[in-house]
Order: C-alpha cells, then sequence, then structure tokens
C-alpha cells in the first residue's frame, strides 16, 4: 500500500496535473472571495467565509473527478496493471494507496485555503470576532465532501475504459450523490414521507448540516458510508475487470 | 518441482486460449515457450502470474495452488509482461524503488544501482523511462523482474522489436540468469530459442503439441534430410534415382535441380554419385541438407 501511495504522490507532483488543479482552485477561490464585487468579503459587513464553502461543491465537482480520473482508468490503458497485479499487492491495498494518495493532495489543498480564513480574523473589528464554530464545521463538511467526492471518482475511473469516460461518470454520480437526492424528494411522488428520507440520502443535507457548526456524528457517519460503499464497488468492479 | 501444471484450461466464451495443458518444470531449465501468435503462451504466463484465472486446471508453484493463493507466485516469479509495461513519466531509479517498495525489500539507492548495473542499464539511471530506447526499456522491465531476487523467472518475448546487439545482449543476460535460475521463455525467434534453451514446449491454439530437448524434436519428425543435386545438362531418366534405396521422394521443376527427400538415418548420396554415372549425369553440386529447427515447428503447427 505505501508504495502505491507513494508512486501516486510522486505521480501527482511529478507532472502538471496536482499543480494546475491546486492553481485553479486557488485562483478561483480567491477571486471569489476578495475581488468580485458581488461575492467579495469586503463588499459586505458582516465577517463570514461562507463564499468559500458555498463554492467548494461545485469546484469540487469539477476538480475532484478531474484528478481521479486517471487513477485506474489509465492503468488499465497502458498495461500497468500487469505490472501491479504481478507483485504481491492486493486490491484493497492498491485502492487504499492511491486514495490516500488523493486525500493528501485534498488536505493540501484545504490547508491552502487557511489563508484566507486568517486573513478574515485579521480583518474583523475586533480582532478575532467571527464564527469560529460554524468555520471549523465548514471546513469539517468540506474535507469529508472532498473525501467522498474522491472515493465516487476511483469508482468513475474504475468503470472507465478512458480518462474522459471516467471523467463524465463521475462527475455525474457526484452530481447525482449531491444535488440529484434533493431534487429527486422534490418529486411530487415522494410528497409526504419519502421526500425527507430522500433528501437526507443526499449529500448537501449532511454538508449544509455540518456547516452550521454542529458536528454530529450522524453527518460524519454518513460521509463514512458512502466513502466505504463506493470504494467497495471500485474494489468489486476491478477484481470483474482482472478476472 | 517447483511448477506443476495440470490440465489447465482458459476460455473466453466458446473460444479456448489454452486447452488442457499440462506440464512441470525444474530447478535449472531454462524452457522456451514457442507458438504462433495466439498459441496461448502469454494466457498460460498470465495465469502462472495469478494474474487471470483458469477456467479448470491446476497450477502448483512450489507446492501451493496459485489460483487459491496468487501471491505466492508473486513472491516466487518475477514477471516480465509481453508488452512491458512501465510508468513512463518516472525515473529509473524512481520506478524500481517503487517496485523495491512492492515487495517490502527496503533496498537503498546503491542495491538499485547495482541492480541497474546488472542489466546494463547504468549508464540511463537517471533518465526518465519516456525517454530511453526500446532496448534500454526492455532492460528495466527485467530489472525489475529480477529485483527480488526470485528463484523463477518468467519472461514474455523479452527480445521483440531489439536490435541485433540488443538481442545478442539480452539473449547473454538470459543465459546468464539461467545459470541459477528457472526460466520460462517465450519467442516468436527459433534460433533465440535454439541459443537459449535446453527444453522446448511448442503450444498451437492453445494446446502442447511438444515438449522435449530441441534435439528431439528435431528428428522426431519425418524425414529429416533433404539433399540437393545439380547437374550441368537435365537428366533424361529421373527414374533411375526414384528407384534408389532410401529416397522417399523425388522434386525437381527442371530436370537438372534436383531435391531428394531422405529416409531417416540414411544417405544415399554415393549411390546417388554411382546412379549419376551409370546415366550419362555429370553431378555439379551435391549437398544434404540437416532440416532446420525452424522447419520443424513449421510441420508441426501447420495447419492440416
Amino acid at each position: 500500500m505505501i508504495s502505491i501511495f507513494k508512486k501516486e504522490i510522486y505521480e501527482l507532483y511529478s507532472s502538471a496535473i496536482g499543480y494546475i488543479i491546486m492553481s485553479v482552485f486557488i485562483i478561483v477561490v480567491g477571486l471569489f472571495l476578495w475581488v468580485f464585487r458581488d461575492t467579495s468579503i469586503l463588499s459586505g459587513n458582516v465577517a463570514k467565509l461562507d463564499q468559500l464553502f458555498f463554492m467548494a461543491p461545485y469546484l469540487f465537482l469539477f476538480l475532484i473527478p478531474s484528478i481521479t480520473m486517471a487513477s485506474i482508468s489509465e492503468e488499465f490503458q497502458s498495461g500497468t496493471t500487469e505490472i501491479v497485479f504481478t507483485k504481491p499487492i492486493t486490491i484493497g491495498q492498491f485502492l487504499t494507496g492511491k486514495y490516500l494518495a488523493y486525500i493528501l493532495l485534498l488536505f493540501v489543498l484545504i490547508l491552502l485555503t487557511l489563508t484566507h480564513y486568517y486573513s478574515l480574523n485579521q480583518l474583523a473589528s475586533p480582532i478575532g470576532n467571527i464564527d469560529h464554530g460554524s468555520i471549523i464545521g465548514s471546513y469539517a463538511g468540506m474535507f469529508l465532501l472532498g473525501c467522498a467526492f474522491t472515493a465516487i471518482g476511483i469508482f468513475g475511473s474504475s468503470l472507465a475504459r478512458s480518462q474522459v469516460a471516467a471523467f463524465i461518470i463521475s462527475l455525474f454520480l457526484c452530481f447525482l450523490c449531491y444535488w440529484g437526492m434533493y431534487y429527486i424528494s422534490r418529486l411530487s411522488i415522494f410528497s409526504g414521507g419519502a421526500d425527507s428520507l430522500f433528501e437526507k440520502m443526499g449529500m448537501e443535507y449532511h454538508y449544509l448540516s455540518l456547516s452550521r457548526g454542529v458536528i454530529e456524528m450522524g453527518d460524519i457517519g454518513y460521509f463514512a458510508f458512502v466513502i466505504l460503499l463506493f470504494l467497495s464497488l471500485s474494489h468489486i468492479t476491478l477484481n470483474r475487470r482482472l478476472s | 518441482m517447483p511448477i506443476q501444471v495440470k490440465h489447465l484450461s482458459k476460455k473466453y466464451g466458446q473460444q479456448a486460449a489454452v486447452d488442457d495443458l499440462s506440464f512441470s518444470a525444474k530447478e535449472g531449465e531454462v524452457i522456451g515457450f514457442l507458438g504462433p501468435n495466439g498459441a496461448g503462451k502469454t494466457t498460460t504466463f498470465k495465469m502462472l502470474m495469478g494474474f487471470i484465472q483458469p477456467t479448470s486446471g491446476e497450477i502448483n508453484v512450489n507446492g501451493e495452488s496459485v489460483p487459491e493463493d496468487p501471491m505466492i507466485a508473486r513472491m516466487a516469479i518475477g514477471y516480465l509482461p509481453e508488452s512491458n509495461p512501465l510508468y513512463k513519466e518516472m525515473y529509473v531509479l524512481e520506478f524500481l524503488n517503487f517496485i523495491s517498495e512492492s515487495h517490502r525489500l527496503g533496498l537503498t539507492k546503491e542495491d538499485l544501482i547495482n541492480a541497474c548495473k546488472r542489466v546494463g542499464l547504468d549508464a540511463e539511471i537517471n533518465k526518465k523511462i519516456k525517454y530511453l530506447s526500446k532496448g534500454y526499456k526492455q532492460r528495466v522491465g527485467i530489472a525489475q523482474a529480477i529485483l527480488h531476487d526470485p528463484p523463477i523467472l518468467i519472461l514474455d518475448e523479452p527480445t521483440t522489436g531489439l536490435d541485433a546487439n540488443q538481442l545478442m545482449d539480452i539473449r547473454a543476460l538470459i543465459r546468464d540468469l539461467g545459470k541459477e535460475k528457472l526460466i520460462l521463455f517465450s519467442s516468436h525467434i527459433m534460433q533465440e530459442i535454439e541459443s537459449v534453451c535446453d527444453r522446448v514446449i511448442i503450444l498451437d491454439h492453445g494446446s502442447k503439441i511438444a515438449d522435449n530437448s530441441l534435439a528431439d524434436i528435431t528428428s522426431s519428425t519425418e524425414s529429416d534430410l533433404k539433399i540437393i543435386m545439380v547437374l550441368d545438362q537435365p537428366t533424361k531418366n529421373l527414374e533411375i534415382y526414384n528407384e534408389l534405396a532410401g529416397v522417399l521422394n523425388v522434386q525437381t521443376a527442371d530436370q537438372r535441380n534436383i531435391f531428394f527427400d531422405v529416409v531417416k538415418g540414411m544417405d544415399p548420396r554415393a549411390d546417388l554419385f554411382r546412379a549419376a554415372v551409370k546415366n550419362g549425369d555429370v553431378i555439379i553440386h551435391l549437398s544434404k541438407e540437416d532440416q532446420t529447427f525452424e522447419q520443424t515447428f513449421q510441420k508441426l503447427t501447420k495447419k492440416p
């Protein structure tokens, strides 16, 4: 597992893709938080980071599948699965190694946004007069959301032969899990009963719940379940594709 | 026996890639797998590595079943896949370090450099794999296969696409490795099998059609001798040659260049000479041509 983890980190940082994604994320977040008038923190009166957490699902929707799209499809396309799976590496170790490497990238990405948190903290009057509880909860939600999208992305890549197909499948599944469940719950046939169940099955519900600043086990458990579900599904598809 | 294969089959739908294959291999052998494209060599190797599951049959490596626990094969065997897939964005040393960590070998940089030297890669260790020539990529492939010093090596067409010098180097390397390891190795090139292996398994349409030492395989097929006779003038009486003892068949297009198929173990050249004198023919060339392994192979794998 360590060998796969290190290889993946090495590939992410030796190719341009890791840097491109980090740069795009930082620039877009920076522009929306400080430059664009409609959304800038400076044009409001309240010291809040809401814009960052509002944008995170949209940015992750595109950025995370673009990181994970190559994860498995590329190994099949270049035939390197024949190197990996003729070494003493199990499918579980292979998936965990890759997953953790992408989570590390996600962690660094989120870490970089702490500069905005620090700036906001310094700008507040008096200094530090911001809702730390809500921000910490939102950060936890953002990290868990990223982890869940990454698991979905790896699953999408395990299904597809090409990177483009992997990207589109992952994007669709992330959309379905985050927004789709909410829209399904709005369908008239589910009104009065099943609608709240569907809403709770969506990620948006739990993400918003965490961003209120209350970290509940139910929400964490939900994300943990989604992550395990998609990693297990990846395990099954990979097992099938290899035999 | 390090490797034992019994009644191994692999089917894709209705088509059998490998069909009821059995063989065993012992320490110190260098076994060549020979067969036309699609004969089932690569599929057999992949099953030996536990990379794909057989439809039926047994594979044992060091007495343990590979389909039940593929890790057995992966620890004991070094494998060079046919297409030699590599992580092309990695540097040679980084890639070998990845292989070392996959086997949990804990090799130092020195050890990795020594491994590169062994396969003649030392001049290229600081290059990205994608910038290496085909011959050097092949060496990286061999280096990753032997890095954990396995007692068994499987090399799937290790010399395809190499130039003459690279070919000689890789063959010498295989011969060298064969002194201490059991090697299974496939090739299209007969001379290579002849020069490197001491035993040959010939596959065709997924089945084994021969399994023996080289000399035995060549002598097991009929009419292993051909004689070529060239006369200065077309002969007027071809029949006289046909009646000689040991001659199976006479072929000629112009009655001047005459080809004889001869019964195994007989050499009728002296009789041919006397018959020519009697016939009034003047021989300007008379030679015998041993059947090559190449011809044997064609004979064995030719469709009826």
